[in-house]
């Protein structure tokens, strides 16, 4: 950023007759270094090969497949409930977004219809994983560039989310809440009260976030400018999410796709303009308060009475018949869906997940990294928020 | 403008399948259409560039291994108009090939690395499709083709913890309702 | 095997050509041997008391068990009152957590992490499906017990573990050291061919040496 006239770098290194790059590993002029999967900055467990120069990479390599457990094979042998509980692991941070394109999925092709409860619940469920999701990511990026205090903060700040969590569902992490059918049981007493106090907390920490953390000078330096995603690669990449709309584009599948009671909620999508790291960092922040916006939307309107299952057939024979669909949410990263083919038998035929850090983390990443320093590859890669558990299942 | 519309005009140019629409009523914004392999490039470069299907959602494989056959779902997605499109290639399941569109969407690549490493559908000309992506050392056939067996693979590989109990579910739920019932259910 | 790893002749910078091979050369061969305990019980115990309060965790997240870890570094479970603490590399750490299944690609950098570690070290088996496979159990690429690959001095259950039982699990690990019975680098090194053995079953493509300390 303090560079007057930074060098040009588009024709480094040279390429070769057939646009691959002329690498000579032998030469000595580049080196060969893997950045994961045993690494502090990196976002989970995969890795990125670097060929550097100097200080500069030449080229990137992302590898992925260490968390590889093959969900869409386990699947096809396990019946359509029996799915149900395994389908929250193939996202570790944001579950949620898996059990609802799954059941909504199975509901479509099998002619069900979830009661109108159900799906206040289910959009309060996904809001709240967004945010936990979101203050991963706060915690993460600024983690990235130095900053551990933020950090601290977000994860206490999740925590909180994570105990709302616990007394709706039971659990911390898996929730295993949205069934194919409706979800499994309604608010408890007094949630609406421990929800706005935590939604406070949140926005309290919200703001020491941005003073400590957008208001950095350092933190600006680093970012502003830095990792620029050009809109013309939105289609090319398939950039979905706040990737997305850091670059201007209002891709929200909130809007463009309704879904759930979203028609019924009152929200714009977070949009950015310079689409770099900061302004990504920005929209996100700023989408939390979208969140707790429409959380408490949502707790003022949610219907209080009335059922939470429709019915279901006997699960233990439940055929649904020949077809193919597919389902999508937004979640914090970008467009999530679920591509589901039955046979007319008891079990899926074919389960395909279509996580956002899919496109982000592989083809985009790879793209980006070019011509960056070693030091700003974990900021990047972080800022692009990708989730490894979903590129591979 | 209704999908209706666009499968008519599209159907003049190209040899398409019938239109299987996916949600009926209004909310009508998935259809599936099956198109011959060899004019696939043409169907999806006239989508693309004409209709406004500027974003390729996902591109993946089922296997219909009693038909012998490979089914490829192309999903693109037309942000404007808010629906989707999903081209639906059947190609035969032995020396199973696939013309490449990586040129079309960079990021096709990455789908197609997937395939052909899970599926063992091949696409020449992909960047990097001979690497190894997910798996390691891998030397079984392709593990999300139907006939590979993934529990028996599973136990004649990894060594098993002894003591592990796995229950029919028919059986053990009827034990736990119905105590009392003889195992035959009446 | 990667063709930087193979045998070759590379000319330097001064001119002269010299072979090269990368699997002997930048490596250690020689292969773990067992520490005796001190000559001494008082000393043992000294050092069994010192190995207890200083647990330092490698932070590798191998798995989805990696998510409730962050929170333990946090003021509101604050592992670090009882002297645990993350460290991010191999040669700083003791504590070797396996957080949850480990698919044989992730499999073969665990072994490398665990071997770059300093003796004595320690490895925690977390979640269920370190145990006995889990909810992976009929999965092609996922180990189902960790034992038969890495020497493990406890397991903590379930799916996935709270932070509370993670602290649960620290305080039984102290008691196992305190007691000296946390010797699971001394049985990784008596029982090296065996530990070997399992490992190459499952690992395919082996293209590293067979002990990379």
């Amino acid at each position: 950023m303090y560079q007057p006239f930074p060098p040009d770098r588009s024709q480094y290194p040279a390429k070769k007759a057939d646009g691959t790059l002329d690498i000579d590993l032998t030469s000595g002029k580049y080196l060969k270094l893997w950045q994961g999967p045993n690494h502090p900055g990196i976002t989970g467990n995969m890795s990125v090969e670097l060929t550097v120069c100097g200080d500069e990479v030449v080229e990137g390599k992302t590898h992925v497949g260490y968390l590889h457990r093959g969900f869409e094979k386990l699947m096809e042998r396990r019946t359509f409930i029996q799915c149900f509980p395994i389908v929250c692991r193939i996202c570790v941070p944001e579950p949620d977004f898996n059990e609802y394109c799954y059941a909504a999925a199975v509901e479509e092709l099998a002619g069900i219809q979830a009661p109108e409860r159900a799906h206040w619940i289910r959009t309060l469920i996904l809001e709240m994983g967004r945010i936990n999701s979101y203050m991963m990511y706060l915690g993460g990026q600024a983690g990235s560039l130095g900053q551990g205090v933020i950090g601290q903060w977000t994860t206490y700040v999740r925590d909180l989310m994570l105990d709302r969590f616990e007394e709706l569902t039971g659990a911390r992490i898996y929730h295993m809440f949205i069934l194919p059918g409706g979800v499994r049981d309604g608010l408890p007493d007094g949630f609406a009260g421990r929800m706005e106090e935590t939604l406070r907390e949140i926005e309290s920490i919200l703001k020491d976030v941005y003073d400590v953390m957008f208001c950095n000078a350092v933190f600006k330096a680093r970012t502003v400018g830095m990792g620029v995603i050009d809109p013309a690669w939105l289609d090319e990449y398939g950039v979905t999410g706040p990737n997305a709309r850091a670059a201007g584009v209002a891709k929200d599948m909130r809007k463009d796709h309704p879904y759930l009671v979203y028609p019924e909620l009152a929200f714009e999508p977070v949009t950015g303009k310079d689409s770099d790291i900061y302004t990504r960092a920005d929209v996100r922040r700023r989408d939390v308060l979208v969140s707790v916006d429409l959380i408490r939307q949502i707790m003022a309107k949610m219907p209080m009475d009335g059922p939470l299952m429709c019915a279901v057939p006997n699960v233990l024979h439940w055929k649904i018949p020949r077809g193919e669909t597919y389902i999508r949410g937004e979640c914090s990263r970008g467009e999530y869906g679920y591509y589901l083919v039955t046979d007319g038998s008891g079990y899926p035929r074919r389960v395909n997940v279509r996580g956002p850090s899919y496109t982000h983390a592989m083809a985009l990443l790879e793209r980006m990294i070019v011509n960056i320093s070693i030091s700003d590859v974990a900021a990047l890669m972080v800022s692009l928020h990708t989730y490894p558990p979903e590129i591979e299942r | 403008m209704t999908m209706r519309e666009l499968y008519d005009r599209t159907k003049a140019l190209f040899p398409l399948g019938e239109l299987i629409e996916q949600r009926s009523g209004g909310n009508n914004d998935l259809v599936f259409v099956t198109v011959p392999a060899a004019h696939l490039r043409a169907t999806i470069l006239h989508l693309r560039d004409k209709e406004g299907f500027s974003h390729l959602v996902l591109l993946t494989a089922v296997d219909w291994l009693e038909e012998g056959q490979f089914q490829l779902t192309y999903l693109l997605n037309n942000r404007q108009q808010a629906y989707d499109l999903g081209l639906r290639v059947m190609i035969s399941r032995d020396s199973a090939t696939m013309e490449s569109i990586h040129d079309v969407w960079p990021t096709a690549a990455t789908y197609q690395r997937e395939l052909r490493e899970m599926f063992g559908i091949d696409f020449p000309g992909s960047p990097r499709i001979e690497e190894e992506f997910i798996l390691e050392g891998w030397n079984d056939i392709p593990p999300y083709r139907r006939d590979f067996d993934t529990l028996k693979y599973a136990q004649e590989k990894f060594s098993e913890r002894p003591g592990r109990k796995t229950h029919d579910p028919e059986t053990h739920m009827r034990q736990q309702l119905y105590p009392d019932m003889s195992p035959t259910g009446k | 095997m990667k063709p930087e790893l193979m045998k070759r002749m590379v000319k330097g910078p001064d001119g002269v050509e010299f072979e090269v091979e990368p699997l002997r050369d930048y490596f250690c061969e020689v292969p773990p041997t067992v520490m005796p305990a001190a000559y001494i019980k008082i000393v043992e115990d000294l050092f069994n008391w010192a190995r207890a309060e200083s647990i330092w965790i490698l932070g590798f997240g191998t798995g989805c068990g990696a998510i409730e870890m962050r929170p333990l570094m946090t003021p509101r479970f604050d592992a670090y009152r009882y002297g645990v603490q993350w460290r991010p590399t191999p040669r700083q750490a003791n504590l070797f957590i396996i957080s949850g299944y480990l698919s044989t690609k992730t499999l073969k950098r665990a072994i490398r992490a665990y071997e770059q570690m300093q003796n004595p070290k320690y490895v925690i088996g977390l979640g269920s499906c370190t145990i006995n496979g889990g909810m992976y159990w009929d999965s092609y690429n996922t180990i189902k017990r960790l034992d038969d690959y890495l020497p493990v001095d406890l397991y903590i259950a379930g799916c996935m573990p709270r932070p509370e039982a993670l602290l649960a699990g620290f305080m039984d690990l102290k008691k196992i050291i305190r007691a000296g019975k946390g010797e699971g680098a001394n049985q990784y090194a008596e029982n090296f061919a065996w530990y070997k053995e399992n490992q190459k079953r499952v690992i395919h493509d082996w293209d590293m040496p067979d002990y990379n300390w």
